[in-house]
């Protein structure tokens, strides 16, 4: 495990504390360049803290995590944004609602010095799919598609190699769930881009990820491939209950089909 | 089967700086005291279908239509009093959110008390105990404490059995639940879904489900209907959906990814002009 290549997120049992809460309990995983990696669970597990945790936004009490090699102290630095980038899960409360698309994709870029700034957000609004005609237009003139689709844009105007994606189609309806889904695929594919992706639907992360970790309280339950979860090898109860759950109601007295 | 609900050519206007929009365009079902799903995406219509039949419609939007009757009451043309008798008594609803469809100053059990005691002239002690009783009847293991709590006191799926014991405190004949369970986890979802199956059984309600999840709803609903762009574009007895026949339909259910299913990339609807016409 210790030989090439370097990983691009090592966790390792990390601790995240609020006031005297603990909300996660020594959690370790670790990412391969390129990977797409799940965290499922149900509210208040924790895997949107440890994503959290990973971009600076939650505070760490233990444990450590890398990125490509380099170990993450406190306050996070300009170059570890250019690396990773987050897209968070309600478009309607994470665009600025007085930017336009144009201003919204300019300033990471103008944070970051960039240069060709016009071909910059002219690329990243052909790239997910909404060509220039968007570029001035506020979020609210935006569907719910669009704007996650805006926010996606604006993760990648840096071009990072990690993205951490928090429940990024849980506020869409199932046919533009898929259209999402199928933009974050072809992106990783074509930048070789590594996922840390959160969702409570399991079906979701089997079909995005390769691997992926069931959380409850704070804490693994379960790590597995997504093939072992499409064959049901699952060992525990807890996942055996999210896969049944996954599938829909089941009247009591009617056999399951 | 006695029917409950006639809706014939439902229509819901909205007056705009920019022209009408036509949110329901013609819609008509009948419902007896059976479990139908309506099923569409953001902006189909479905919540506006409910919302024209509680009631609920702003009042500057235009609600036209055949026939809109609720056991008897032609309900386009009841005083607003009368409507205020039904909504709540007769007709109920639950919402998406309970984090905010509840009365965040008002403990849970007052706010069931408030329900019971508009509708029916009930003494205090008498009021209280029906609401514990419901408590108990949507699976919350300690009614007494619950009762005394205030909304953000509860978690998501406590927060949902306390709006509906609140809805079904009246013992209504119909209950409309608006995405009822989209808020809540996933193996919560299914926890709700049963305490509602036992009591639209139990208490033979007529339910309408909406919902833009199609698999859910066939798993749980007798028959469904598919709204797209304000009309319906199938009608499908639940358990038959699989061999539903407009692509509208076929593609909500084909754009979900499925465990152990490969299908990369996911299959999108391909919308055509047709099917709004």
């Amino acid at each position: 495990m210790t030989t090439s290549p370097v990983k691009a997120l090592v966790v390792d049992k990390l601790e995240v504390t609020f006031d005297r809460f603990r909300a996660l309990r020594g959690v370790s995983l670790d990412v391969m360049p390129g990977e797409s990696f799940g965290l499922v669970g149900e509210s208040g597990s924790g895997k949107s803290t440890l994503l959290r945790a990973v971009a600076g936004l939650a505070p760490t009490s233990g444990g450590s995590i890398s990125v490509n090699g380099k170990r993450l102290d406190g306050k996070r630095t300009k170059a570890f944004y250019r690396e990773v980038q987050m897209v968070f899960q309600d478009p309607y409360g994470s665009l600025h609602p007085r930017q336009t698309v144009d201003r919204l994709l300019l300033e990471p870029l103008a944070v970051h010095g960039f240069a060709d700034i016009e071909k910059r957000i002219l690329r990243a609004l052909d790239e997910v799919g909404l060509g220039s005609s968007f570029r001035f237009r506020y979020s609210h003139q935006l569907s719910g598609g669009q704007r996650q689709r805006v926010a996606i844009a604006r993760a990648l105007i840096l071009e990072p190699s990690i993205l951490l994606l928090d429940e990024p189609t849980s506020a869409l309806d199932a046919s533009v769930q898929a259209e999402v889904l199928n933009l974050l695929e072809q992106i990783r594919r074509d930048r070789k881009l590594t996922f840390l992706m959160v969702s409570h639907d399991l079906a979701v992360v089997t079909h995005m990820c390769d691997r992926l970790m069931v959380m409850q309280n704070g804490a693994e339950v379960e790590r597995l491939s997504a093939a072992d979860l499409a064959a049901r090898k699952v060992t525990q109860a807890y996942t055996r209950n999210l896969l049944v759950a996954s599938e829909g109601f089941v009247r009591p007295g009617t056999p399951a089909a | 089967m006695s029917t409950l609900l006639t809706v014939k050519d439902l229509r819901v206007q909205f007056p705009t700086r920019t022209g009408v929009v036509d949110a329901v365009r013609g819609v008509s079902f009948t419902l007896g005291r059976e479990r139908l799903g309506i099923v569409g995406e953001s902006g189909s219509g479905k919540s506006q279908t409910g919302r024209a039949i509680m009631g609920l419609t702003p009042p500057h939007a235009k609600i036209t239509a055949e026939t809109l009757n609720f056991d008897g009451i032609d309900l386009l043309h009841v005083s607003a009093a009368e409507r205020r008798s039904l909504r709540g008594n007769r007709i109920a609803m639950i919402l998406q959110d309970p984090k905010y469809s509840l009365n965040p100053v008002m403990s849970i059990g007052r706010q069931i008390v408030e329900t019971l005691r508009t509708h029916e002239k009930v003494s205090k002690s008498e009021a209280r105990k029906r609401a514990l009783d419901m408590l108990a009847a949507v699976q919350i293991r300690d009614p007494e404490r619950v009762f005394d709590l205030h909304p953000h006191e509860v978690s998501g799926g406590m927060g949902q059995r306390a709006m509906i014991a609140m809805m079904l405190v009246t013992g209504p004949e119909l209950l409309i639940a608006d995405e009822p369970t989209s808020a809540l986890d996933v193996t919560v979802q299914l926890d709700v879904l049963a305490i509602l199956d036992n009591l639209v059984r139990d208490r033979g309600m007529g339910l309408i489900f909406i919902s833009h999840d199609l698999r859910l709803v066939s798993s749980f609903c007798d028959r469904v209907i598919v709204m797209y762009a304000g009309r319906i574009v199938e009608e499908i007895a639940a358990k038959d959906l699989h061999n539903a026949k407009h692509p509208y339909t076929q593609g909500l259910l084909n754009c979900m990814p499925k465990i152990g299913a490969d299908t990369h990339p996911l299959p999108v609807l391909d919308r055509k002009p047709e099917w709004a016409a």
